[in-house]
């Protein structure tokens, strides 16, 4: 069994009298998909804001690798390799794709002043690097016919493509995905289940998926953790999970 | 019909309350008092007439083509001419051909066309350089002209008391506006939006009560005067050289002309000016450039993705004070004087509104908004109306092209096939 990545003890977040997420336990063994469900406002995105640092947690431990990141700044967080994308997709609209992945890739280039203003050799390299790895993510995404499009111009599914695309340009070890599968369909939803599996066999992604697509989350997840009204209902593997009469009860067999 | 009587109503009375006191009262001189005189018939009579057309034209403007048609009636630019204009490629040679007719026709110019172009280009180096900070980068500064104020009192200072030279000083003043850019910008920069706006308004209120109460230092309100004129290589332009320093006619042994001394001004303006283009366009096309974009349009996106929003704004801002700190010291060394109320907040506002005029963003458009601005700042026939033209073309612009003048296309990265 492999080292785990991520681990969450007693992460508990309060808004006021709100009670939002209570001591929820997480594991993430590096190379693993994890799936959070659980119905809407169990608190699965307060849990995601709290682990890339947008929330500073009220009490409990986030360690990634060993290390404490509870209470770091966002940015932060994302430069230590853990990066997410968002439930209504988070692009920087007005700029072309291919701006977007340049700008994700900000942390790995030469942002020294001078090099840039004097176009130093070492400079134009890195630019063209950054470039190079650009064109490859598009191609793969098959995004690059729309390369130069205003990424708000994109149709929905090439949008939540580029989300992914531009962080996967980050270098993340820790790929959170808030909702991927919402409004895509089912062909598009196949896609994005493939992908998701290339990028932990190919690229040693951890994955960390919130999403209310059943089938997707059994399919993919080695590990599933339910969560209802902020508080861990149920820990296990798909099999487990479905067995679990508590959840039945909570949440599947509502539907 | 009821609901545009009301309005029609209601823009007469505002018409009338507005253009009585303006257009119809006159304060005149007697003795030593002041005394208010009454408007003359005429006056009252096109007073009257307006306020009558403002009254039909409200009442009727459905029946009237509506503003939409209006917009079609200006002359507007055909499609493809118009992506040809924004091209970058194109605005790169418009830029060229600009640069080489500033720097050729000082020489055949009249001095005070000179002059007032050396004003113009100080207006486009703020103009650029708040472009940063609220075009690129989307902060509302309403305190921009604070740093000027600090550009302009560096070189003054240390004038006045180290005995430093142009040359020497510019750099300064552009580390001194830095370091307040960056100072200011620390606490305030949590800030979004109104907030910012707010407090940058507040920190060049501030400046410049400072620099007018340190009386001891900065003069006060008299503010600093004698002020040296930059040197060509230690030649000075003036009639007779101060100590130690040669005259540039001498040295070159032709007859004094006054004339030299704008146009070299001029010349100092314009490098100042390519330089800030320069700068700039390499910046947008690096790392950081992108980053003011991406922070502009989503700033939660920028830090999942390991951007530091603290970092990328404070830079906008320091690089964008760099700038108006050049323009201060130059505008001091050009003015010869600085005092506190050349850096009101009514400057900051001129300077927003060429950036907002030329589109935000678009660096020829700064241009193009600048000559304009200062064009109807300096035409004195119409110095009561300044003000109302200046709203006007606002009021126009927000209608006809609320993009501004020449909107920027962003440089485009393109893949190679």
């Amino acid at each position: 069994m492999s080292r785990p990545l991520l681990e969450v003890r007693g992460l508990t977040m309060r808004f006021g009298g709100l009670l939002a997420v209570n001591g929820v336990d997480l594991t993430v063994r590096e190379g693993q998909v994890v799936s959070m469900i659980g119905p809407n406002g169990a608190g699965k995105t307060t849990v995601f804001n709290c682990l890339n640092g947008f929330y500073r947690p009220t009490s409990g431990e986030i360690l990634l690798d060993g290390e404490p990141i509870q209470g770091l700044p966002g940015h932060r967080i994302a430069c230590k390799g853990v990066v997410r994308t968002f439930q209504n997709v988070r692009l920087f609209k007005e700029m072309t794709a291919v701006e977007n992945l340049l700008v994700a890739q900000h942390q790995h280039l030469k942002t020294n002043f001078f090099a840039g203003l004097f176009k130093t050799p070492g400079y134009r390299q890195s630019e063209r690097e950054a470039m190079g790895r650009a064109a490859e993510w598009l191609e793969r995404m098959n995004l690059t016919e729309v390369a130069n499009r205003p990424a708000g111009t994109l149709a929905y599914g090439q949008q939540r493509r580029l989300e992914i695309a531009r962080c996967m340009m980050t270098r993340p070890r820790l790929l959170m995905l808030d909702e991927p599968a919402a409004g895509l369909n089912p062909r598009e939803t196949e896609d994005l289940k493939a992908l998701i599996g290339q990028l932990r066999d190919e690229h040693g992604v951890t994955v960390l998926l919130i999403e209310h697509d059943m089938k997707l989350v059994m399919s993919i997840s080695e590990r599933i953790l339910v969560i209802n009204q902020g508080a861990p209902l149920a820990e296990g593997t798909p099999a487990e999970v479905r067995a679990n009469p508590d959840v039945i009860k909570a949440y599947l067999g509502e539907t | 019909m009821t609901r545009n009587l009301k309005t029609a109503l209601f823009s007469t009375v505002l018409l009338l309350l507005v253009s009585y006191p303006i257009l119809g009262l006159k304060l005149s001189v007697v003795g030593i008092g002041l005394q208010v005189e009454g408007a003359d018939a005429s006056t009252l009579w096109t007073i009257g007439l307006a306020a009558v057309a403002m009254f039909t034209w409200q009442l009727l403007r459905d029946r009237l083509p509506g503003s939409g048609q209006l917009a079609g009636l200006v002359p507007s630019v055909p499609g493809q001419v118009k992506h040809w204009l924004t091209l970058p490629s194109t605005q790169r040679w418009i830029i060229l051909a600009l640069i080489l007719v500033s720097l050729v026709w000082p020489f055949f110019g009249s001095r005070a066309a000179v002059d007032i172009a050396t004003l113009i280009l100080i207006y486009v180096m703020l103009g650029l350089g708040l472009n940063i900070v609220v075009g690129l980068a989307g902060l509302l500064d309403l305190g921009y002209v604070g740093f000027y104020a600090v550009g302009a009192y560096t070189y003054a200072l240390l004038a006045e008391y180290a005995g430093f030279g142009f040359w020497l000083s510019l750099p300064i003043a552009g580390l001194m506006a830095a370091t307040f850019g960056c100072l200011l910008g620390f606490p305030v920069l949590r800030l979004r939006g109104d907030y910012l706006a707010i407090v940058t308004l507040g920190f060049g209120e501030i400046i410049r009560i400072l620099l007018r109460n340190l009386t001891e230092i900065t003069g006060g309100p008299n503010g600093i005067s004698q002020i040296p004129k930059p040197t060509l290589f230690g030649l000075s332009f003036d009639r007779r050289a101060p100590e130690g320093l040669q005259t540039f006619h001498e040295y070159f042994g032709i007859a004094y002309n006054s004339s030299y001394k704008v146009i070299f001004l001029y010349l100092i303006a314009l490098l100042l000016v390519l330089l800030a283009l320069f700068v700039i366009n390499r910046l947008m096309r690096m790392p950081i450039g992108r980053a003011w974009e991406a922070l502009r349009e989503d700033e939660i996106a920028c830090r999942s993705l390991g951007l530091s929003p603290t970092i990328v704004k404070l830079s906008a801002f320091t690089i964008g004070a760099t700038f108006a700190g050049f323009a201060g010291s130059f505008f001091a060394a050009r003015q010869g004087l600085v005092t506190p109320e050349s850096f009101t907040f009514i400057e900051s506002a001129m300077i927003l509104a060429i950036v907002v005029l030329g589109g935000m963003g678009s660096q020829l458009g700064i241009i193009l908004a600048a000559v304009v601005m200062v064009l109807l700042q300096e035409m004195r026939e119409f110095n009561e109306y300044r003000m109302l033209i200046f709203g006007l073309t606002m009021i126009v612009m927000m209608i006809w092209r609320p993009q501004g003048l020449l909107p920027m296309q962003r440089p485009h990265l393109e893949l190679k096939p």
